[in-house]
């Protein structure tokens, strides 16, 4: 892998130096109030190297992703913008990403986007103008080639560290690794992958993706989130589509009182960050503590993940 | 073919409450074979609209006529005749029908009866599946002859989406994925090789979003 930077994030230089990077998410209000966001901050600062801002998550209306960025920056914390492809055509997602970089943000991630159909507004006409392997391929060739999807020279080309998100549960299984081998081409740079419950079957991917030599191109981050509840991990098991929770974590959480049921949540993401840290080829952790922000401090330190390099 | 739903009953008595004579113009064409714009359909809401408005105690009169097709003008010239004689022509063909007849006869409202659904086939008498969005770029070889842009619901070019579960969409489990189909029949077809080539970004122009479009045979222009 490349030790050089093309460009400032802290979380591209943690990742391009060997070290074990650290990312955790912050969902923006369903409102007006910035200083939802800098509470959240203050329960974030320090426990992972960069935070993922979500953008319009579940297709419920939001704060923009990059209205949070900018505020989380103000608060000292280093954001990654999500774009997703779901409400933005080609021409929305370029300006986008030159607002993005010349407000500040150093990292982002690209996304298709969850359907409208579970969100607040089911009836929306959805964008899909481009997919997520050529949303990464748009941002690579703005920053490196500074040019505009249509050909045009771009003045000051945006420098973002280029991330994408990677669901080794979702089927077909098989095209998974290739479908990462897609994105690698396209030029990502950094993964999150989905939630990983099922660590066996994670092993499984990761294996194909060492085989490939892709994680010689592309840092791979493991994707972690804590159960609050056993109530929590059985929707997660039932409604959430792609999601693989194997029958022994859901039996755990059951047979545990319900009052130590998110202690024992929070042990077994411990352990899951445990086990991926001894695979080959996984060059981080994604702590997606949802609506839980006030935890993942608490998951960093017990995995032994603190204090986060300075940079 | 071209599917279409009949309009809902109320919406229907709605649209001809201010009129006392009608044309109710079915089409023989895609609408017939989709069972919603034929011949027996316009007899079934003929007769609905005259009950409903007798009951009313404001009749209707209905003139009853299927053409060969409404997308070509000469079948709309067999109404000229008619047309004069009533406050509205109902066409229950597609969305280009109801156009057709409102180009003809300029003083004369025209409405639709049917919602234009989509472009399918039949699975069997009835069960209709849209299969093409008329995307005006074909893509069916790279992805084993089934359209990405119409069956993944996100229009997804490069593979199935993280919410792909057990060959089932995430948006409904009754709904196959897309690209579960396409993953399957390229591997059946020892044709994998397609799904690893990066499928480039759409030119939209050939879509709706150019503007209306045409299709010219300038041999026949002459």
């Amino acid at each position: 892998m490349s030790v050089e930077c093309k460009t400032d994030s802290r979380l591209e230089k943690i990742l391009r130096s060997g070290q074990f990077a650290v990312t955790g998410e912050c969902g923006p209000p369903r409102g007006a109030d910035p200083d939802v966001i800098r509470k959240k901050c203050q329960l974030l600062k320090g426990n992972a190297d960069a935070f993922n801002i979500t953008d319009n998550q579940t297709s419920v209306v939001r704060m923009s992703s990059i209205a949070s960025a900018v505020i989380m920056m103000q608060e000292g914390l280093e954001p990654v913008m999500q774009m997703v492809c779901r409400d933005r055509n080609r021409i929305a997602i370029q300006s986008d990403i030159l607002g993005g970089a010349a407000l500040g943000i150093k990292n982002m991630l690209c996304l298709s986007g969850d359907h409208q159909k579970f969100g607040d507004h089911p009836q929306a006409k959805n964008v899909f103008d481009i997919d997520s392997i050529q949303l990464i391929h748009t941002v690579r060739g703005m920053r490196d080639n500074a040019k505009f999807l249509g050909g045009e020279d771009i003045k000051g080309a945006p420098k973002l560290f280029i991330g994408a998100a990677e669901n080794p549960f979702a089927d077909p299984f098989e095209i998974r690794v290739p479908r990462l081998a897609k994105k690698v081409a396209a030029g990502v740079e950094f993964i999150q992958t989905q939630c990983i419950f099922n660590v066996k079957k994670f092993g499984e991917w990761m294996k194909g993706v060492v085989d490939r030599g892709l994680h010689e191109k592309v840092f791979i981050l493991g994707g972690v989130t804590p159960f609050k509840s056993f109530g929590m991990a059985r929707y997660m098991a039932n409604n959430v589509p792609g999601m693989d929770v194997p029958e022994e974590l859901l039996k755990r959480m059951k047979d545990t009182p319900k009052e130590s049921q998110a202690e024992e949540g929070i042990k077994i993401a411990v352990e899951t960050i445990e086990q991926l840290r001894q695979m080959p080829g996984v060059a981080g952790i994604h702590i997606m503590a949802i609506e839980w922000e006030e935890k993942v401090g608490e998951i960093a330190e017990k995995a032994k993940l603190l204090p986060r390099p300075a940079i | 073919m071209v599917v279409g739903e009949r309009k809902p009953f109320e919406e229907l008595l709605k649209m001809v409450e201010n009129h006392n004579k009608i044309l109710l113009l079915g089409c023989g064409g895609c609408v017939t074979v989709c069972l919603t714009g034929g011949e027996d359909a316009v007899r079934v809401l003929a007769s609905q609209l005259r009950m409903a408005r007798e009951k009313e105690g404001n009749p209707i009169e209905i003139i009853e006529k299927t053409v060969e097709r409404q997308c070509d003008p000469e079948y709309i010239d067999e109404v000229q005749s008619i047309v004069p004689e009533v406050d509205a022509v109902v066409s229950m063909a597609c969305g280009v029908g109801v156009q057709y007849v409102a180009e003809r006869y300029s003083t004369t409202p025209s409405y639709p009866a049917l919602n234009t659904s989509f472009v399918g086939g039949s699975v069997k008498e009835g069960y209709y599946v849209e299969k093409c969005q008329t995307c005006g770029e074909c893509k069916l070889y790279y992805t084993g002859g089934i359209c990405p842009i119409t069956r993944c619901s996100k229009s997804l070019l490069n593979g199935p989406c993280g919410g792909s579960t057990r060959g089932k969409c995430e948006i409904d489990s009754q709904v196959d994925c897309g690209w579960q189909l396409i993953v399957d029949r390229l591997k059946g077809l020892g044709l994998m090789d397609r799904y690893e080539e990066m499928l480039g970004i759409c030119d939209w122009r050939t879509n709706r979003d150019g503007g209306p479009r045409k299709m010219v045979r300038e041999d026949f222009q002459r």
